[in-house]
């Protein structure tokens, strides 16, 4: 008379494999530019509710690839599920490196934050409120009110990475989102970042050209090799969170990153 | 001091020019028939435009240079939003805009004489014709160069093709449509002026120098080609004062 649990799982062991199983799957992924083949038959699975960078040497397709994966670019052949679903049917966020050329300069900010909602046909009064509500949650200071050319370049990409957040994305992508910041501004915007990640564990996968960056905000980097890519190295970025200015001289980060040199420069010298 | 100073710096030419008027008008170093004192041709301008015939041919220029441009804009704007919007379109007509574009609007005189008239139909749609293709070159190439990231973020948001025309490439290309209503403005003005001159015209600015110069009334003359001139600068001063109130981001 006992029943079999297994055969039919429940609705915690559901929730279990839904915290377990990989978030985004990318099969076969084929694309070339012209004559240059940058991914070949490429296979990746990206885990739920991390922070994933991208690091690679030059021209090695980290962006095309998640512009492929956020739809931006069209692959030529491969499948990419997000838990079995397509991306129309999920809610993502984008942010661009160019900020300046991402946002509505001809809107206020707050109504750059909330364009994606009026795209998917939110009335206004709750549009209103779910922008207040975001910038409530996430403590920004910010006077939403100006146009975004009104604001410093870090308060601009802020907005972006509102912008981004307010849909309540299953998944982000950030295409090195600091690299056009003054350093005093990256400094500050890579806590923002691990704050707000830490705030919603939203899977995250940011594109960076900064080696200590992309290690310090990682649960894992992903190391590619010179197109067509492969994945090099995948490792796990252990360091505890909130990490900070201390987390740069520990030795289990100055191994990792020591480590990801390594398979960078090796990847580098095979070219 | 020097923010003080900075904005009396543009009154230094015009007190120039006038003070060499009045130099070579007092010593009559031109003959005074041909250069009459800068006082001679204010008080012309004056008297012309309170209750002579100048104002009354000032507002006709501006009626017509206002309605030149404005049926130029209603045809040029939606146009060259659409062939913007398709860089095939706009290719496969770019040769003809760029010749007709090229082509002096005045050449087209006899021609439109022929299809309209002597009357006041001729002068306005050959400025039209003129001021459209101007606008329409600007609209498009604003719809054209509207940034691609700018787009892609739109598209990644979820807009669909009409948002994406609406929302972002109509915005986006403002800018560059105010570019060429000012430069569509100018030339329309340039255009009714010579119009107003030569086809059997009985009224406008250029009537007004034309007969001035005919009947040898030099100060007369002045005052309408001050006219002319105060027109095509406040024309051009009214849309950038507009561009700046709606298209409050551009150049930023």
């Amino acid at each position: 008379m006992n029943a079999r649990p297994a055969i039919i799982p429940g609705p915690g062991a559901i929730a279990a494999a839904r915290r377990t199983h990989p978030h985004v799957t990318i099969r076969g992924l084929s694309k070339r530019f012209g004559k240059a083949v940058i991914y070949d038959k490429f296979d990746l699975d990206i885990p739920r509710g991390e922070l994933i960078s991208v690091f690679g040497p030059n021209g090695c397709g980290k962006s095309t690839l998640i512009n492929i994966v956020a739809g931006l670019i069209p692959p030529d052949a491969g499948q990419i599920l997000f838990d079995g679903m397509l991306l129309h049917e999920i809610k993502f966020g984008y942010v661009f490196q160019n900020y300046r050329e991402a946002l509505f300069p001809w809107l206020r900010a707050f109504d750059n934050v909330a364009y994606p909602l009026k795209m998917m046909k939110v009335p206004p009064a709750e549009r209103k409120a779910r922008t207040e509500r975001l910038v409530a949650r996430l403590g920004i200071k910010l006077d939403l009110n100006l146009y975004p050319y009104q604001m410093s370049g870090g308060q601009q990409q802020l907005v972006s990475i509102m912008r981004a957040l307010i849909v309540e994305p299953e998944i982000l992508f950030l295409d090195e989102p600091f690299s056009a910041l003054d350093y005093e501004m990256t400094l500050f915007m890579r806590e923002q970042l691990q704050k707000l990640f830490m705030e919603t564990g939203t899977t995250t996968v940011l594109v960076s050209h900064d080696l200590e960056e992309a290690v310090y905000l990682a649960d894992r980097v992903l190391l590619l090799s010179r197109h067509p890519a492969l994945v090099a190295d995948f490792p796990k970025v252990t360091s505890a969170r909130p990490r900070t200015d201390a987390t740069l001289s520990e030795p289990d980060f100055v191994r990792m990153k020591a480590h990801c040199l390594d398979v960078f420069k090796r990847e580098v010298r095979r070219a | 001091m020097k923010d003080r100073l900075q904005a009396f710096l543009p009154v230094i030419g015009v007190v120039g020019l006038f003070a060499i008027w009045s130099l070579v008008a007092w010593r009559a170093w031109v003959d005074p028939v041909l250069l009459p004192s800068p006082a001679k041709a204010f008080d012309a301008f004056w008297k012309g435009m309170k209750d002579g015939a100048l104002g009354f041919d000032f507002v006709k220029t501006v009626y017509r240079t206002l309605a030149s441009t404005a049926i130029a804009a209603v045809i040029a704007i939606p146009l060259g939003i659409v062939l913007g919007a398709s860089e095939r379109a706009y290719r496969s007509l770019e040769f003809v805009i760029d010749f007709f574009r090229s082509t002096p609007a005045s050449a087209m005189f006899p021609l439109f004489l022929v299809l309209f008239g002597v009357g006041d139909e001729t002068k306005i749609s050959v400025a039209a014709f003129g001021a459209a293709l101007v606008i329409l070159f600007n609209v498009a190439y604003g719809v054209m160069n509207a940034r691609k990231t700018r787009l892609l973020a739109a598209r990644v948001m979820g807009a669909s093709r009409v948002r994406v025309l609406f929302d972002v490439m109509l915005l986006e290309s403002l800018p560059q449509t105010f570019v060429g209503l000012r430069n569509g403005v100018s030339l329309a003005l340039v255009i009714i002026v010579v119009a107003e001159m030569f086809i059997g015209s009985q009224d406008g600015i250029g009537h007004s120098v034309f007969e001035a110069q005919q009947m040898f009334e030099m100060p007369r003359m002045y005052a309408a080609i001050f006219a002319a001139g105060a027109l095509g600068y406040g024309l051009n001063l009214v849309f950038l004062l507009i561009e700046r109130r709606f298209v409050h981001w551009s150049g930023k």
